[in-house]
């Protein structure tokens, strides 16, 4: 306790520098959670990702179809355990802002290849299998839009229908649930039967497909078999593993975490250099003080763990102030970024690796005044005074 | 108690032994001696006055008593223990049981209230926070100052802040109570407050105290005088009877 005192006491000597310091500490924390969240929201896909789970998208890019007929032909090679496709829909509700992701799917089929992340109530499902223009969606779009089982909701697509119009109406008919946190709960689901004979154009074609392998060690195999089936024909496959194609399509954006590591080293490298001139700065006012306190018969152990705890002090008192102002920022923006970065989180694992990087970045701040005061020497000392 | 009966109270038990210390430093390639072969014995109980011009060596012998410096040769016999042979920690751990400091400038931590800076050494103790609290309650009455134990230093006076340093001093009950110039920073009256004191300490609570000063009136406090002049005892050693 005495100690504890005795700390913020000398952290409260200069109270402008110290006030300083905390908030460029606390800056860099708050740059950090903030950055490193994004990161993690952005490489979220490539984490939640199957491993028995292979996605082919057309060579060329995912944004060119695939024939229809490609799903049969897969689901019969060897190794292949279940096969399923996607289309993206893209469309948007009443306004262009509200965005969020519309997948046509075969809906047993789907739910059954993504059984380990996402659930429909029988009844639900049957509803929905019974209805073309159901659609069956996540707590998130529930929360977002109030929409409710039975509602009828007119999206603007991607795709315009036969007539011309682009406005596509559809009934909710279930709300999938999911049964891990980091699952996508903005998703709307509707039927590949009734988009592919509703849409103008681009008929008979797939958006990409989804393989379930028997075995996740034949993965690779099963992929390189895909492909080959494909190969020399006009709509070649690209096969990957389902998290290799998250990562690939996060990278869309550029590689965040890469983008992310580099400010991050760039703020903390000049915080660095910062509190380590303060920290250097305040111990040479004090080295008369701290000579007293070894004529007094503290061991240079002690004072050096004494001048490195303060250091470390001032790091999570900045930082844990940053991490949590991080923490509140990032709570705030999940809500309104929830359809464009779904999973935007500040994890309780980040905040650990937070504390840790606080903890380094004491040490590193107070290892060189520390190291004086191990070595002081009480006789030159006291002559300064 | 006159000069004569507190004289009495120095036993024949010798505190401190210095045979043959010698104390040279490095100055570039070059050794200045500061110290050169010197011998005292000083009984428990006395009050030594250190006295000398700039440069005669007295603040290097009172490091040396102090445990803050290690002769380069020479035996430094205090309490029975070679300090000459100590290791640094061997040396850090004595200076925390067995001597207390009064310097100049005080050397208070300004960021500590008097109590707590009086409580300082005792945290080298295995003095439970009661028994520490209860400890620094009587160094501060014993020196005057119970009435000021929440203050800061920069609360206090000079004369304040001494004693609340020679209250540090002696709050862990040291054997040997070392001044290096206590009074140099303060006014007269305040100064001879502070000697009044520092003698009521060891007649009334047998502390050994050796004190350098410049300042013959300080002295004339002491039992005893000693003179040095070029690193060297005056007199071969011989102390003179300070008039109480």
């Amino acid at each position: 306790m005495y100690y504890l005192q005795f700390l913020l006491s000398n952290l409260g000597r200069k109270k402008v520098r110290t006030i300083l310091t905390l908030l460029s500490i606390m800056i860099a924390f708050l740059l950090f959670g903030l950055l490193r969240s994004l990161a993690a929201a952005f490489d979220q896909g490539a984490e939640i990702a199957g491993e028995d789970r292979l996605i082919s998208i057309n060579k060329i890019s995912l944004i060119q179809p695939l024939p229809e007929a490609y799903l049969a032909k897969v689901q019969a090679l060897d190794g292949v355990d279940k096969a399923t496709s996607a289309n993206w829909f893209g469309g948007y509700y009443q306004e262009a802002k509200n965005q969020f992701p519309q997948f046509p799917v075969v809906a047993d089929d789907y739910f059954d290849i993504y059984s380990n992340m996402i659930s429909l109530p029988p009844e639900q499902m049957k509803a929905w299998k019974s209805n073309r223009i159901g659609v069956v969606i996540g707590e998130g779009l529930v929360k977002r839009f109030n929409w409710k089982i039975g509602d009828r909701i007119p999206l603007i697509g991607l795709f315009p229908r036969e007539d011309g119009s682009t406005t596509w109406e559809f009934v909710v008919e279930g709300i999938y649930e999911t049964k891990s946190k980091s699952a996508d709960v903005n998703t709307m689901l509707m039927h590949y039967d009734y988009f592919d004979e509703a849409r103008q154009y681009a008929k008979g074609t797939l958006g990409w497909l989804v393989i379930r392998v028997k075995d996740p060690k034949q993965a690779v195999q099963v992929a390189t078999a895909v492909d080959a089936l494909f190969s020399n024909s006009p709509a070649e496959t690209k096969t990957s593993s389902e998290k290799e194609f998250a990562k690939s399509f996060a990278k869309q954006f550029g590689d965040i975490g890469l983008i992310t590591t580099l400010i991050l080293g760039a703020v903390f490298f000049t915080m660095l250099l910062v509190a380590g001139n303060t920290m250097a700065q305040s111990f040479r006012e004090r080295i008369p003080e701290l000579a007293i306190l070894k004529t007094l018969g503290f061991s240079d152990r002690a004072v050096m763990i004494m001048v490195l705890m303060e250091a470390i002090a001032i790091s999570l008192i900045g930082g844990l102030a940053g991490l949590l102002l991080a923490k509140l920022m990032i709570t705030g923006a999940a809500v309104s970024m929830a359809s464009t970065l779904p999973g935007l989180n500040l994890s309780g694992v980040m905040m650990l690796v937070g504390v840790g990087l606080m903890l380094a970045f004491g040490v590193l701040t107070g290892f060189i005044p520390a190291l004086q005061g191990l070595r002081l020497n009480i006789v030159t000392a006291l002559r300064r005074r | 108690m006159t000069a004569l009966e507190s004289q009495s109270l120095v036993t024949d038990e010798l505190l401190v032994q210095l045979k043959g210390i010698a104390k040279l430093y490095k100055k570039g390639k070059e050794q200045v001696k500061v110290l050169s072969n010197l011998d005292l014995d000083i009984h428990r109980g006395d009050f030594l006055a250190l006295m000398g011009p700039s440069g005669s060596g007295k603040t290097t012998l009172l490091n040396l008593l102090g445990g803050l410096d290690k002769p380069s040769s020479g035996e430094l016999i205090i309490g029975g223990q070679r300090l000459d042979q100590m290791s640094s920690s061997q040396l850090t751990k004595w200076r925390a049981r067995h001597v207390g400091f009064i310097f100049q400038f005080y050397n208070l931590m300004p960021v500590l209230t008097a109590e707590k800076n009086v409580e300082l050494p005792l945290l080298l103790t295995n003095l439970s926070s009661k028994e520490r609290k209860h400890h620094v309650a009587a160094a501060l009455e014993l020196v005057g100052l119970s009435n000021r134990a929440k203050h800061y230093p920069s609360e206090l006076s000079g004369g304040q802040e001494q004693r609340v340093a020679i209250a540090r001093a002696l709050v862990s009950d040291p054997d040997l109570l070392l001044c290096d110039e206590p009074t140099g920073d303060l006014d007269r009256a305040t100064a001879d407050e502070i000697l009044a004191l520092l003698q009521t300490l060891n007649q009334q609570q047998q502390k050994t105290i050796i004190m350098v000063t410049h300042d013959p009136r300080a002295a004339d406090h002491a039992r005893h005088i000693l003179h040095m002049d070029k690193g060297a005892l005056v007199n071969d050693g011989r102390t003179t009877h300070a008039e109480h």
